[in-house]
């Protein structure tokens, strides 16, 4: 047994070999995905510090890997019986303390190199003290969001500015906004890809931590961060998505004051109509349709009063009135285990009406 | 055994098989149900991937395809992979080991048919209004939110086959530490025998925790208590809890036995003993430790706080170690041997890379901020099919070829062999490699669909289309199987011709009673070393030619068993049907008078003189 072959494979593996790998690895892993959606484009410091253990990780584990392979490969291709002859009996070899030692030290010695910064980033990860702060008059220095996860709908209630919305969450840039998670029924994940890992929504406990977004979402494609549920939480799991909309803290000041408005009246004859329609068919019971207020009770439907501001209906079909409308018909065809009731009895003309009035629904226009 | 069939008739094949208590028929018991639910799996498993082709698609509706991933998981882990490396360690352990059987024979035969009723009833569900969809985790707010009898069907089926392998791990543990032959050092034990060892302690300690949370659910959704209704006091953590102290341990007691059987092919098909073998032993026994420490990284994103997840973060990273150093041993195993490529080699071969792979994304995962983000992705699906797939699978079916002349004295047709290894393996890296990306690039698992354009669409075209290749793979094998069992061609002792275990010396097909006189083992490997020597009966015995004691066959753990599985009947439609309770009682009724008379009747066994042992050739029977 030489002890020698992998000293020597070692030196083979040239130092710039390895860095241009992890160069090209990460150009290959930040083309891949989009931008509002993929953890490989972090889009705020806690992604980023995420992805840089991602890639640390990485370059570890292709280092272990190509050892391997290489151990593997050099194997496979010295050893075939083809090659040592058909009636070779090999030394057997009990072991070689020396060669143990090596590739057991080793590993160790990776695994701590990992273990540091991830021990560290558990714990900046998981501040939350910040939270509590106060200025010398008493106000929260941070903004607080409690989200609320339901039946395949999402609440975002903002408890120190008195509003509460639902479905896309608005947030300002280059700050720390803390979220306090909790689910009203099963339990369910609050996942934004490119802003930071997942933390689950208890039914029993609150999960605090924060996230901080670094870009505004308007170049995005849709102009929207992407959320997911990212627990499974019954039929309609895959639907759970929700939007974000990060904006400038001025434009978030002006959103905010919008939204303790009340809301406008609405528009045109057939928007009147669909109001009078949102009352007498009992859809004001479940939906409130101003976003200065709190938190629903399990069972109640989504606050509506950003409706014209959404980009989707019913959290992931497009915004268009079409969708709108058989939604509200049928409302278990497209999320199945959903707990809106179905309302088919309604005419194309109330429809067109309702459609009309939720579509109107605005605090960005008051802006 | 084909050749008997025709001469007793269909009605006493079947008896002997509903009765035996011979670990070799188990053994092909086991291997066969564990195939046939395999199968099963494995179209659930199609059904997904063509679900997730096309983004938007309505082939499954959303509530239908939770049955499917959550019955597909289920069936993999607790119907599949466990009782096939049941089936291999009930073919294979007694005789590495120099014994006539296992410690409790009719033990071992409730066992499986305790597992088997269990698997039924689970799977009757598709047929009785729906099988369970929360997952093969299936947690606590889900699972008692969700309507109807599926649940019940997951709860009480895994009970009553968690009940049988429980007893199989016992009766493992007992007979590895009781059985062995003279001479069978712990040290000198073939490296299947010692994972299989430490796999059974595994059992031995996680499987309690499943049964309590089973009992809290069953419990929870059948007579209304409260384990896990928070809104009464209840908490559904502690079911995460419960579930991953027994569900980490499982993942090593699938893996452990399957890394005993690429230590047996990479020291046979190298002609060369086992590289480092107490580093190895230790590293086994290491890993079998470390795996009840880490439970929480499956709870990462559960809130458990920063201390707790780094302590675990910490301790998963720590299994990395004895697994490398095992990874490491396997290469120098083969460095310096005279490789051989057959099909139980070339999965040998497969394995390594596939493994590693899964290995180290699972270290990736160990860090813990990191895994907020991959935790619940595609990346975890791509990852735990690297370890199951390309750990666990690849395994049962290396077995399969190698073990394949050991139960049946047939070889499986090593052609078709590599033909299924290639298809299968390029569809196993074709499928599960890209869904690391999907992961990274923001998909949830367990979507019944996605919306199209966001990046995904590719991928997951490219996932399902190496899914394909996957089945072309094992329907070959099929084929292959169909192919010898018809042409039937003895295979003969030591078929591998470089065997290195007592399993390997014995006369095919093996009799009944294994070894006429129980042998003596001289040291690691101890066929070998006869071999060396020039021993052509390849045994030294420790004993001279004496009279065999064996046990009789039993009906009673049929019975047992179709005792529980009617009682869970009754147990499922409590209150909703008015027969259920007496279908309860009756069931509890059968399985306990059966208890009673296995306790009261003596059963003493009988014994093989031993002028009939002389008369044996070649060990026919």
């Amino acid at each position: 047994m030489k002890v020698g072959f992998d000293l020597a494979m070692m030196k083979g593996l040239k130092k710039w070999r390895l860095f241009s790998m992890l160069a090209a690895l990460m150009f290959f892993l930040a083309a891949c995905g989009q931008e509002q959606i993929s953890t490989l484009t972090p889009r705020g410091p806690v992604a980023s510090e995420q992805f840089n253990l991602l890639i640390l990780s990485t370059a570890i584990m292709t280092f272990v890997i190509i050892v391997v392979v290489v151990v593997y490969v050099m194997a496979l291709m010295k050893f075939r019986r083809s090659k040592v002859g058909e009636d070779t009996i090999p030394e057997q070899v009990e072991g070689n303390t020396k060669l143990e030692i090596l590739w057991t030290v080793i590993p160790i010695i990776l695994l701590v190199i990992l273990a540091v910064p991830t021990v560290y980033y558990t714990y900046t990860q998981a501040e939350v003290a910040g939270m509590e702060e106060v200025d010398e008059e008493g106000n929260k220095t941070a903004l607080t969001v409690n989200v609320n996860a339901h039946l395949y709908w999402w609440e975002f209630e903002y408890p120190d500015l008195g509003i509460v919305t639902s479905q896309e969450l608005v947030v300002p840039t280059g700050e720390r906004v803390y979220f306090n998670l909790m689910a009203a029924d099963v339990k369910h994940s609050f996942w934004i890809p490119s802003i930071g890992g997942k933390l689950d929504t208890n039914v029993e406990n609150m999960n605090k931590f924060y996230l901080e977004f670094d870009i505004e979402s308007e170049g995005l494609k849709d102009g929207v961060f992407y959320g997911k549920c990212a627990e499974l939480c019954g039929p309609s799991h895959a639907l759970m998505d929700f939007k974000v909309k990060s904006v400038s803290r001025e434009d978030f000041d002006a959103w905010v004051a919008a939204a303790n408005e009340e809301p406008s009246a609405p528009e045109s004859d057939l928007a009147v109509q669909g109001e009078e329609l949102f009352v007498q068919n009992g859809c004001i019971g479940c939906h409130a349709v101003s976003a200065v207020g709190g938190a629903v009770a399990q069972g109640q439907g989504p606050n509506v009063a950003t409706f014209g501001d959404r980009n989707r209906v019913a959290g992931y079909l497009d915004y268009t009135e079409e969708n709108l409308k058989d939604w509200i018909k049928n409302p278990q065809e497209y999320k199945p285990g959903n707990n809106m009731p179905e309302y088919p009895n309604l005419s194309d003309e109330e429809l067109d009406a309702l459609a009309a009035y939720l579509m109107g629904l605005s605090v960005e226009n008051k802006q | 055994m084909s050749a008997i069939a025709q001469k007793k008739g269909f009605g006493s094949v079947l008896w002997d098989w509903l009765t035996t208590v011979d670990h070799k028929k188990i053994a092909i018991l086991y291997l066969a149900s564990g195939g046939f639910f395999f199968i099963v799996g494995g179209i659930e498993a199609m059904l997904i991937r063509i679900q997730l082709a096309v983004p938007g698609n309505d082939f499954l509706s959303a509530g239908l395809y939770n049955e499917i991933l959550t019955m597909h998981g289920t069936t993999m882990i607790f119907l599949a992979a466990m009782p096939i490396l049941f089936g291999y360690m009930n073919a294979v352990v007694p005789l590495q080991i120099g014994a006539r059987d296992v410690a409790f024979p009719f033990l071992n035969s409730l066992g499986f048919w305790l597992f088997f009723f269990g698997g039924i009833f689970l799977n009757l569900s598709w047929f009785m209004g729906g099988a369970p969809d929360a997952g093969w985790t299936s947690y606590a707010s889900l699972s008692l939110y969700s309507p109807g009898n599926g649940i019940d069907f997951y709860a009480l089926g895994l009970q009553v086959s968690g009940a049988g392998t429980y007893i199989a791990g016992i009766n493992f543990l007992v007979t590895i530490i009781n059985m062995r032959a003279p001479g069978m050092t712990y040290m000198r034990m073939p490296l299947f025998t010692w994972t299989t060892f430490v796999a059974s302690a595994l059992i031995l300690f996680a499987f309690p925790p499943l049964t309590i949370g089973l009992f809290f659910l069953i419990f929870d959704r059948m007579f209304g208590a409260n384990f896990f209704d928070h809104t009464m006091g209840g908490n559904t953590i502690i079911w995460e809890h419960l579930f991953w102290i027994f569900g980490h341990p499982e993942v090593y007691i699938l893996i452990l036995p399957a890394f005993g059987i690429f230590s047996e092919i990479f020291a046979i098909f190298s002609r060369k003993r086992l590289f480092g073998y107490s580093a190895m032993v230790f590293a086994t026994v290491l890993i079998g430790f470390l795996g009840f420490m880490v439970w929480a990284h499956h709870m990462f994103t559960v809130g458990l706080g920063p201390t707790a997840n780094a302590i675990f973060a910490v301790a998963t990273m720590a299994i990395a170690v004895p697994t490398g150093v095992k990874i490491f041993n396997w290469l120098l195993t083969i460095w310096g041997g005279s490789i051989k490529v057959t099909t139980p080699m070339l999965y040998a071969l497969g394995f390594i890379p596939s493994f590693v792979a899964g290995g180290v994304t699972g270290v990736m995962q160990a860090a813990a901020p990191l895994d907020y983000q991959l935790h619940d992705s595609y990346f975890i699906v791509a990852h735990f099919h690297y370890v199951i797939v390309g750990g666990v699978v690849l395994a049962i079916l290396a077995g399969l070829h190698l073990y394949w002349p050991l139960m049946f004295n047939q070889m499986l047709d090593e052609k078709l062999g590599k033909i299924t290894f290639w298809l299968f393996f390029f569809g196993f890296h074709a499928t599960f490699f890209i869904q690391h990306f999907l992961g990274l690039m923001g998909m949830p698992r367990r979507v019944f669909t996605f919306v199209g354009d966001q990046g995904w669409d590719a991928f997951n075209a490219i996932s399902s289309g190496g899914a394909v290749f996957m089945a072309l793979g094992v329907i070959v094998l099929v084929v292959n199987i169909v192919k010898t069992v018809v042409q039937n061609k003895p295979a003969g002792t030591d078929p591998w011709e470089d065997g290195r275990t007592l399993e390997w010396a014995i006369p095919q097909p093996v009799p009944f009673y294994n070894f006429k006189r129980t042998p003596l083992v001289r040291g690691l490997d101890t066929f070998w070393i006869e071999k060396q020597e020039g021993n052509k009966e390849g045994m030294t015995y420790a004993e001279p030619l004496s009279d065999i004691h064996m046990p009789n066959n039993s009906f009673i753990p049929f019975v047992m068993s179709l005792g529980l599985f009617i009682a869970s009947f009754g147990a499922l439609y409590n209150g909703e049907k008015t027969w259920a309770v007496p279908v309860l009682v009756i069931g509890l009724a059968i399985t306990v008078i059966s208890m009673g008379v296995r306790s009261w009747k003596d059963d003493h066994g009988y014994h093989i003189h031993k002028e009939d042992l002389m008369d044996d050739k070649g060990g026919k029977y």
